[in-house]
């Protein structure tokens, strides 16, 4: 396991790069998945409202 | 086509779509990073060359973020149509996104090979000022209040940063040529080896239906959020 | 369209007006950016375009954002674009008395700002004439994101942030006639430059129209 995941003296580049990355489109994720929650539940409350 | 501009039918259409994209987005990703783990060191660039499989894909996403949002900004244009307008105001934080990325994981791919953090290489120079515009983009869309203005204001804006966007990518390639070599961030020789070659194309696939994945939830949102503004000014 | 043209010229003129500002920030610039780097004059030649071409954009973006703001709030902007010449051609016009009151001076001023650069006298030619064709990109472009922006109050800083990634190729072209000078090659960079502003001041105007008819509308 240790073997596959081996590599040369840039490795702390290299896991920084994806690092970033996981980083960004976990963030990416999270962030539109809230608001889309939020939307449909700010929606879902008005459209609750007795108008 | 224009069937699909009903926001009933995309919210339908769309929400039966998402879990197959965003599956298939993770499955390919994994299966990118797998394969870039697998794949042998380069013979010029050591293992540095794993950096292009994060590094390729967010700049190609990027690129095609901003041509899906010039091109929904057009339609939302010429035909007058809120979703279209949702579209490019939705893919527009995305694209900005891959491209602090492509220019992150870039920076982290030149350091080791020419020991600078940042290196005026034509393909960054040209992300950077694809990344202001971005942030010009968004920053027009939050600045005027008047949701229907803003679409066409940053509709004009997005177009003619797509009929610049060439120009800039000329002129910078130039500006390279004039200063220093070549653009260099270039993977392996001339020509990639197929064993790089499928992590590539898994991560960009996985990258690409990332993009759209989050594309869609974005536009849910807006449409979510438009039906919410309409329902407290009918009922105020 | 000549009495808006000669109008726009004298409204630039008066003390609100963006021509001695434009000139005045230009000077400023040019004469703080030494006091950043340092009085080594072998150094400062060598940047001396692109200071100045930064310096020159930056200058003629301070006016731009009244170039049609100024018109929609007291309402001339709706009479504008209810006269029988186009809006196209009204804001060719806008963006001609722009140039004329704003790039033209500030391309005259800078041989004069060259010298506190110690630029040497082959490169002056290159730094005019890159002004001289470049500026009409700036107006042009510039006044595209004023009419994009012109009902944002206060818009502050975010003229200059839509306009200024659109400018790279005219600060790159322009800055670049005069490195080539300094380097004794020949690259092109003013015919690329004029071609640059060809394009921007031809396709400006309809750009500037849709932009203003936005903003007129509802």
């Amino acid at each position: 396991m240790s073997g596959f995941f081996a590599l040369d003296q840039y490795a702390n580049f290299i896991w920084a790069a994806y690092g970033v990355s996981v980083l960004g489109i976990a963030a990416a994720i999270v962030l539109c998945v809230q608001a889309h929650a939020r939307a449909k539940a700010r929606l879902a409350n008005l459209e609750k409202e007795p108008s | 086509m224009l069937r699909y501009a009903n926001p009933k039918r995309f919210m339908d259409l769309s929400g039966a779509a998402l879990p197959w994209l965003a599956g298939a987005a993770a499955i390919f990703l994994v299966a990118g990073f797998y394969l870039g783990f697998a794949a042998p060191p380069d013979y010029q660039q050591g293992d540095t060359v794993k950096i292009m499989f994060v590094h390729v894909p967010a700049a190609w996403v990027a690129m095609m973020a901003y041509g899906l949002m010039a091109l929904s900004a057009a339609v939302g244009l010429i035909y007058r149509h809120p979703l279209a307008d949702a579209a490019a105001k939705a893919a527009a934080p995305l694209g900005a996104l891959f491209t602090a990325l492509a220019l992150v994981t870039g920076s982290l791919w030149g350091k080791p090979m020419w020991g600078a953090w940042w290196v005026w290489d034509g393909r960054l120079t040209s992300f950077l000022i694809l990344l202001l515009i971005y942030l010009g983009y968004i920053a027009l869309w939050n600045a005027i209040e008047d949701e229907t203005r803003a679409a066409r204001a940053t509709a004009i804006l997005a177009l003619v940063g797509a009929v610049n966007l060439p120009i800039i990518e000329f002129s910078v390639r130039w500006w390279t040529t004039l200063h220093q070599g070549e653009s260099i961030l270039r993977p392996g020789g001339p020509s990639i080896s197929a064993v790089f070659l499928w992590p590539l194309f898994a991560m960009a696939l996985g990258y690409t239906l990332l993009f759209f994945s989050l594309w869609i939830v974005r536009i849910r949102t807006e449409i979510l959020e438009r039906r919410a503004r309409s329902l407290m000014l009918g009922l105020s | 369209m000549t009495a808006l043209f000669f109008r726009d010229i004298r409204l630039s003129f008066r003390a609100g007006g963006g021509a001695m500002l434009a000139l005045a920030f230009f000077a400023s610039v040019a004469a703080l950016v030494p006091l950043g780097i340092g009085p080594d004059l072998k150094l400062l030649a060598r940047i001396a375009g692109g200071v100045l071409w930064i310096a020159a954009a930056l200058s003629a973006l301070l006016s731009l954002d009244r170039l049609f703001q100024a018109d929609f709030e007291d309402g001339s902007l709706d009479l504008i674009a209810l006269a029988p010449q186009s809006l196209e051609v009204a804001a060719a016009t806008k963006i001609a008395a722009h140039w004329l009151t704003t790039g033209l001076p500030l391309t005259v001023l800078s041989p004069l700002l060259g010298l506190l650069f110690g630029l040497p006298p082959q490169a002056y030619p290159a730094l005019v004439l890159s002004l001289l064709l470049g500026t009409p990109a700036i107006s042009a472009i510039g006044a595209v994101g004023a009419s994009l922006t012109l009902s944002i109050r206060r818009g502050g800083l975010i003229l200059p942030l839509i306009v200024l990634p659109l400018l790279s190729p005219a600060v790159i072209f322009g800055a670049g006639a005069v490195l080539a000078v300094l380097d004794g090659l020949s690259n092109g960079a003013l015919g690329l430059l004029a071609a640059f502003s060809l394009v921007a001041v031809v396709l400006a105007p309809f750009a500037c129209a849709a932009g203003v008819r936005l903003n007129l509308a509802g």
